[in-house]
């Protein structure tokens, strides 16, 4: 009887819970049957073919008859971004992050594989790298952001994996790189540096989760009591969200993490593992009226090994289109929607889906999802005479990761307040192996499911 | 997650065990499920030993499906912080122990049948 205790077991048992959940679901039932696709012969161009172009460019294809819907991307490979900090982890492979984007997109979408080198919002037309002319009659703006290296004075991708130095948000390869780098440093030990950038940036969680994933693998090999892990905070805070914020302070005292407020990494010596900060002027109120200024100052901070992340902005494509903000995020340049509807507020047939949007949260997938239906209802509703209704909260999700096995699953919109997808059951600030597993193993197919349309 | 199809919930499974495994797995699953109810149906009543051979097996097949579990999604027993990951590990432990009380049952009923009228 032995031959049968190989494992059929639990494999028998994760049938049992997969047919339950069928169950559950069916007598849920689906939703609302399918809309009619509305006739249309209007010209849509989404630049970008990241999350939000992917999903909004197959959700239209679906919604839409007679649309020429073209996406404008010269990448040829997708990336899972939200992957990236499971494979600076050793968890994953860089392969586990990579397909081809092409893969993604339905049969009613054109894939142009070209940058966008030009957008005219009032001619409306997007002149691509090759330079040929798309006119379109609305425009979905996705490019996602750049990441500005150039930005971090001596500082290069080629560094990556040596010296101590990790770029997981760089990609695959460098994530995979930086795996290297971590998995050195916590064999010995030493100091490790953290931090984030001043701008606006995509999942502001990612900065706390690997400072969390390289003590516990410090502690795991036991060199944590011979480590330093240092957190060079660029403001005052952990996390935007006050709430968050008092919790991950607490869980960085109890790891024993030492904080640095206000400093802004302006630069790397990987010869010298000395990481450069600016940190701005500060003004102090004593008890008996008298204020202490103290100037601004250069702070370096040696380093065994550290991840950099550099400051984010919009493309250029887009900082010269006329569509950023012209007295909000300057520096960077995000486009000017509005935070509801995601509708240009200068030009209406223009809208924003994703990271490049000028809005004050929702730089995650997350958001991707909770942002598509928003633009789908409005653009789709004009298009059928109509108008839209839907709107967007600032719906942003952060699985955050405080050690190999466990996570807080941390949702909030625009307010700040929690929105837990699982109120009552799932404890948005408890570091519970259940958040751990969305972010491990459901986050994907999830993300793979919003790509294909299925928001 | 805004909500939860049948589809998404598949590819959750495939993500968790590759796809080649979770497939594989719901065969066997379907073939054992088929082949315990065509011993029921063949033999026409429960045989009480073998129902208590199979229930003997319950222990180990709720400590297996755990240890399965956890070593698929990089996790161990120290990381289960709260009363859902509780329910959601006895959930497992649970299915794990059914399913190879299930197991047991169908393989004893199929390598040895009842004989004769009255035995079990």
């Amino acid at each position: 009887m032995e031959q049968f205790l190989r494992g059929e077991t639990s494999r028998r048992g994760f049938f049992g819970l997969a047919a339950g959940g069928a169950a559950a679901l069916a007598v849920a039932g689906p939703g609302a049957a399918r809309a009619e696709p509305v006739r249309t012969s209007a010209r849509i161009v989404i630049l970008g073919a990241g999350a939000a172009g992917t999903a909004m460019a197959n959700r239209l294809a679906e919604r839409l008859e007679g649309a020429a819907i073209t996406i404008v991307d010269g990448r040829q490979q997708h990336w899972y971004q939200p992957g990236f900090t499971l494979v600076a982890a050793g968890l994953k492979p860089a392969s586990y992050t990579l397909s081809d984007t092409g893969d993604w997109l339905s049969d009613g979408v054109e894939w142009i594989g070209e940058h966008a080198a030009a957008i005219d919002p009032e001619a409306q037309i997007v002149t691509t790298a090759s330079g040929s002319r798309l006119e379109y009659d609305y425009l979905i703006v996705a490019t996602g952001l750049s990441l500005d290296w150039d930005a971090v004075e001596g500082f290069s991708l080629d560094q990556v994996g040596q010296n101590g130095i990790g770029a997981l948000y760089a990609g695959p390869e460098q994530a995979a790189a930086t795996w290297r780098a971590m998995d050195a440093f916590t064999d010995k030990g030493g100091v490790a540096l953290f931090g984030r950038p001043p701008t606006e940036m995509k999942c502001a969680g990612a900065p706390l989760k690997y400072t969390f994933l390289t003590d516990d693998y410090l502690r795991r090999k036991g060199r944590r009591d011979a480590s330093q892990i240092i957190y060079a905070a660029h403001n005052k805070a952990l996390f935007s969200v006050p709430v968050v914020d008092e919790k991950a302070k607490l869980i960085f005292d109890e790891r024993g993490f030492d904080v640095r407020w206000s400093h802004v990494l302006t630069g790397i010596d990987a010869a010298a593992k000395t990481a450069h900060y600016r940190v701005p002027e500060s003004r102090a109120l004593a008890a008996d009226g008298t204020v202490t200024v103290t100037p601004e100052r250069e702070v370096q901070i040696g380093f065994d090994f550290t991840n950099v992340i550099p400051p984010q902005r919009a493309p250029q494509v887009v900082r010269d289109s006329g569509l950023s903000w012209a007295d909000r995020w300057v520096d960077q340049g995000w486009i000017e929607v509005d935070p509801g509807t995601l509708r240009h507020r200068r030009y209406a047939n223009v809208f924003g889906v994703g990271d490049i949007n000028g809005v004050p949260k929702g730089k995650t997938a997350a958001s991707v999802k909770w942002q598509v239906p928003v633009v789908e209802d409005h653009l789709v509703a004009e298009l059928d005479g109509r108008e839209g209704s839907a709107i967007y909260n600032g719906y942003t999700s952060c699985p955050m990761i405080t050690k190999i096995g466990r996570a807080m699953l941390v949702e909030f919109d625009y307010e700040n307040r929690l929105t837990p997808s699982f109120p009552g059951v799932i404890a948005p600030l408890e570091e519970l192996w259940i958040s751990w597993l969305m972010k491990e193993i459901a986050l994907k197919p999830t993300y793979n499911a919003m790509l294909r349309g299925k928001v | 997650m805004k909500e939860l199809t049948f589809e998404t919930l598949l590819a959750v499974f495939e993500e968790i065990f590759g796809r080649g495994l979770f497939w594989a797995m719901v065969v066997i699953a379907a073939i054992v499920t088929v082949a315990y109810l065509y011993v029921l149906v063949r033999d026409r009543h429960m045989s009480a030993r073998k129902f208590l051979l199979a229930q003997l097996f319950m222990p180990l097949g709720a400590v297996a499906a755990v240890i399965f579990v956890l070593r698929m999604t990089n996790s161990a027993l120290s990381d289960i912080g709260g009363p859902v990951d509780w329910i959601v590990l006895l959930g497992v432990a649970a299915a794990g122990a059914v399913g190879l009380a299930i197991l047991v049952y169908t393989a004893q009923s199929l390598l040895r049948p009842a004989v004769k009228s009255g035995a079990d």
